[in-house]
Formats: structure tokens, sequence, C-alpha cells
């Protein structure tokens, strides 16, 4: 690779067929043009230049190899954590495990109520979130003018993504859980859940739909669509295997949260499986988190095959949004 | 304001400009052109880059309403009604004045939806399919995609991409065609198609184009017009502007001694 650059950037040898040196009337025989004391104008010494290249070409592989370092180790660790959960989990992992209710006794512990929190608060988060987030993303984008309403609106958007998840958490308690009454329910994590990804929900939107050439709009336009038309035929199609896919990560960001549930005061020893979303619920990464406290080795290894679980989970939602974008691409 | 060299053409006039100026912000980007658009006539605006014939174009079917801070100063008339009227529908003067863009932006969707879309959403109430063919007929693409009318438009030439945007822009029965350079992103062979085509839509519609390409106005068009920053310096029949120019400036940009 390094060489055929090294050889297609060498300088041509024979710039005499280059155009755009004008050069005095030609004589009759050919004269180089350094020769004339007056060629100003075509002047060449290569004696100015010192190209270096076989040091600017080391520094690019140098670079190279020091990004594929970072990737390794990054990938590495990521196998590190993988195998270490597999090794201690994997032995746990059963139907019943996948049903059963928390135990006392790890060896008849199960997450299933943990697992369908998990399940409740997503499908009830999404829900809640996507209409927002969507819906604030087309504003900001089609309809807000350009003005310092606007600049503010998007400036807090970019900084709430920055928020601590507890902090949504004490907010989650005191608007949801007291103020409106929901108590300690998946109704009101899911409310809490949604607020602390619409801000990436949002951004990821506006740039599916920032994507979109202006000239598409134009077209609509032109053929005497109004602008709920256009953006209903073609701006949000057209962006939305980019809003899926932000919207799913930022989903997959939500049930991977325990911080903001334990404030919203999910339980840590749930007996029931919830089937109501005012029902009080436990979640997956918050029963790891109760089990890992624990001093027996036996609750160690649930809670690792609660982490396999909770992986899975992850990347079926992650191959969800893969497939959906593919589907919605294809269509055109 | 400018004392130009105008001729106007005779017959029913369809669009017409008084005195009509347009702001970006600060900057003028016409200034008081006063015009006349004969009805089913082929009319070029010619010019050099930033003379403000595009500018103008798009004031007719109020496609600079859709840029934030433009502004319009004097009057545009359609059939002798001012298009920026208070009761004037901007999205009904889009339906009946249509317009085709420099680069063809055919929708990411069928070429059966690219054409069917604007019927649909102005509640079309005929045959659908019927209309769909007749517009593709028109505009001379029906028998290269008789067979693939729900392949995606996208896998059409540019050729064929430019002719369907015609095709849907007449889908809608408009009474004018605005062209914006619509032939400038495209090769020789595909810009006679698009020629050839703006020849036989004459008979029922009054076109307008824009083009860079001063052979193609001289080819297309019947009567020209010469804009330089932001003015009209000369208007007429196209054969007279060409071979027989009356102001200077006219004169130097078509010989090419500048633009």
């Amino acid at each position: 690779m390094t060489r055929k650059e090294t050889t297609e950037r060498r300088p041509p040898v024979a710039p005499s067929s280059t155009p755009s040196a004008p050069r005095p009337t030609p004589g009759p025989s050919p004269v180089p043009p350094q020769a004339g004391p007056q060629s100003a104008v075509a002047q060449r010494d290569p004696s100015r230049f010192a190209p270096h290249l076989e040091r600017r070409h080391a520094f690019g592989t140098v670079f190279a190899i020091a990004c594929l370092l970072a990737t390794m180790l990054a990938i590495v660790v990521l196998f590190a954590l993988l195998i270490d959960i597999f090794r201690d989990g994997t032995g746990r992992l059963s139907r019943e495990f996948l049903t059963g209710l928390p135990s006392r006794f790890p060896g008849r512990a199960g997450i299933g109520a943990a697992l369908s929190g998990s399940v409740w608060t997503l499908v009830l988060t999404a829900i809640v979130a996507f209409p927002l987030g969507v819906g604030t993303a087309i504003w900001l984008e089609e309809y807000a003018r350009e003005s310092r309403f606007k600049s503010l609106i998007e400036t807090n958007i970019a900084n709430l993504a920055g928020v601590p998840s507890i902090v949504y958490g004490i907010l989650g308690l005191a608007v949801f859980v007291r103020a409106f009454a929901l108590g300690r329910s998946i109704l009101a994590a899911s409310f809490t859940l949604a607020l602390l990804i619409l801000p990436v929900i949002i951004i990821a939107s506006q740039e599916a739909i920032k994507a979109v050439p202006n000239t598409i709009r134009l077209g609509a336009y032109a053929l005497g669509a109004t602008k709920w038309e256009t953006i209903r035929h073609h701006v949000f199609p057209m962006s939305l295997p980019g809003i899926l896919t932000g919207t799913i990560l930022a989903l997959s960001r939500a049930i991977g949260e325990a911080a903001p549930v334990i404030l919203i005061g999910a339980l840590g020893f749930m007996a029931f499986v919830p089937n109501d979303p005012l029902d009080q619920f436990t979640v997956i990464p918050f029963q790891i988190y109760s089990w890992i406290s624990r001093p027996q080795a036996g609750f160690h290894e649930i809670a690792a095959a609660a982490s396999i679980v909770l992986l899975v989970l992850l990347l079926t939602m992650n191959a969800a949004a893969i497939w959906l974008r593919n589907r919605y691409t294809r269509r055109y | 304001m400018s004392t130009a060299a105008i001729t106007v053409p005779p017959g029913p006039v369809e669009l017409e400009t008084r005195d009509l100026s347009v702001l970006y912000g600060e900057t003028r980007a016409l200034r008081s052109v006063s015009i006349k658009i004969p009805d089913r006539r082929v009319v070029a605006f010619i010019g050099p880059s930033g003379c403000g014939k595009s500018t103008l174009l798009r004031c007719f079917n109020r496609m600079n309403d859709l840029i934030p801070g433009a502004r319009i100063e004097g009057e545009a008339l359609f059939q002798g009604q001012n298009l920026y009227a208070h009761d004037m529908d901007a999205v009904d003067v889009r339906r009946r004045i249509g317009m085709v863009f420099q680069k063809p932006n055919p929708f990411p969707k069928s070429i059966y939806d690219n054409v069917a879309f604007g019927p649909r959403v102005n509640g079309f109430r005929g045959n659908m399919e019927d209309l769909v063919e007749h517009s593709l007929h028109r505009a001379a693409l029906w028998d290269e995609v008789k067979d693939r009318l729900d392949a995606s438009a996208l896998t059409l030439s540019g050729g064929q991409q430019q002719r369907l945007c015609i095709a849907r822009a007449l889908a809608v029965e408009p009474e004018v065609l605005l062209m914006d350079e619509p032939a400038s992103a495209l090769d020789p062979i595909a810009t006679q198609k698009i020629e050839d085509l703006i020849y036989q839509l004459k008979q029922d519609y009054t076109v307008v184009i824009v083009t860079h390409n001063m052979q193609q106005a001289a080819r297309v068009s019947e009567f020209t017009a010469f804009l330089y920053i932001g003015e009209l310096v000369e208007y007429g029949p196209t054969q007279d502007l060409f071979t027989n120019p009356r102001e200077e400036r006219t004169e130097a940009y078509i010989t090419g001694r500048f633009g």
C-alpha cells in the first residue's frame, strides 16, 4: 500500500506538458525554464523542497498501528469480561432460572420477576419516549425558525443528554412517584427512563432528519404538497431508519440502568411477577446488583447468569435495530 | 429604473412582474425587474452566475417563500392575479405552476409513486393509472419504464430521472412549467431529449427555462431575457437577441467576453 502511493505521488519528471505555465515565445530550441534570468513564471528548483517521503509515510504507518492497538485493547477487555461472565453464569442458566422468583437460596432463585419487569419497563418507555422524541425532533428541524429560543432549547437538550442518570432518578421520585402519586410502579420507572433517554432520541432523530436532502423537500413543495404532506410522505419515511436506530440504542441504555430505578423504589426482593403498569417491580440490572452485593458465592454465579440474560436482551435489541434499518432502507 | 432594451412579446400574457425586487437579507438579488411572459411560449433566462435568473424564476411559484430572510418588493402576476396576494395560497400556486430543478430529484420511491404523489395529495379523483401513463408519455419516458413502474426511481439514469421529474410535474396538470437549468447535470444525448421535450411541451404549457448554455437558449426558446447583476438588461425574440443584440452588455456576454 505504502509503496504504491509513493510511486503515484512522485512529482512528474518532465513538466513540459503542464499547460498551466505559460512561457514567452518559444525559441527554436527548447530552453530549460531556470536558464533565463527573467523566467519567474515557471521557476522550478527542486532543491527548495525537502519531501522526506519515507519519514512521512512512516508516520502514517505508526499512526495506523496505534489506532489498531487502541481497537484491540477495547476488544480484549470486552472479551475478558464476556468470558468471565459466561464461565461463572452459563451453568446456572435454565428454564427454571428464567421464570423463577427470587429466593434465599441461590440454587432456587430465578430471574422471572426481574425479566418481566425489564420487558414491561422497556415497552412502556418506548411508547412514551418515541412519539415525544420524534415529535420534538420534527418540530425543531422542520417547523422552528432559527431563533434564540430554538438554540436555547437545543442547548438544553444537549446538556440534558449529559445529566447523570441518578439525577433523573431523583426527579422521577419527586415528580412521578410522589407528585403524580404513581407510587413505586412500573409506570413511574418508565416515565423516568423515558425522560432519561429523550435527549438521545431527539438528537439522533434530528440528525436523521437533517440527512434528508433539501432537494426532496423542494421537489414535494413544487408539486403542491403542504408541509405536513412533505413530512408525512418524504421526510419522515426517509429518516425513519436513522430514527429507529437511535431510539433502539437509547432503549438499550434504558434497560441497562440501575441507578434511577433504585431511587424510584424497585424492589430488591420481588416475590411475584408484575402484570399491571401500576404494580411494584424490579429490573434485571438491579437484581444483578442486589445479588452481587451478597456474600455467598452462589449468588455471584446467578448474578453472572442474569448478566448473560441482560446481554442477550441487549444483543436482540441491537439486532432488531439493524434489521429495521435494512428493511426500511431496502424499500427505496 | 433601468432603461433596458425590452420588446414585449405579442399575445396573451401568462406571467408578469412589475418592478419586482428580491432581497436576501441585505443583498439585493433582483432589482426592479419588469417582464412579461407570453402564454404557451418558451422563454429563456440567460446571464452569468449570480445574475438573479433563478431568483426570478422562483418568484413565479413562490419557492422564494421557503428561503429564510427572502423578501420581495413589487408585484408578480399570474394570469393577471397577484401571486403574493393574501388570498393566494402558495400550495395552490405551486400545483398550477410546476417546477423542474437543476439536479434530478426523484423521490426514493417507485417510478409510479413518484408520478402519483402530486395528484394524490392534490385530491385527484380520476383514474390514477391512466394519469401516470399519460404523464410518462408526455415526458417521453413511458416506453423506457412501462415494464418496471414498481422499480425504484433511483435505478434510472440521470436523464431518465430528469424526465421522470418532468412527468411528475405534468401529472398535477399545471399551466406553466418552470425549469431551472434542467439539463446542466446531464450528458449531451440526455440534454437533447430534454430539449426535444421542451419543444413539444410548449403546445400546452408556458415554459420558462433558466440556462447557462446559450446554444440551448437559442435552440429551445422563442424569447430570451438577459439578466446581469440583478437587472433585466435585454428581452426580446431569441433570434434578435443573439444575432443583433441592442445592449453592449448583452453582446459582451453572448460573444463570451465575460460570464
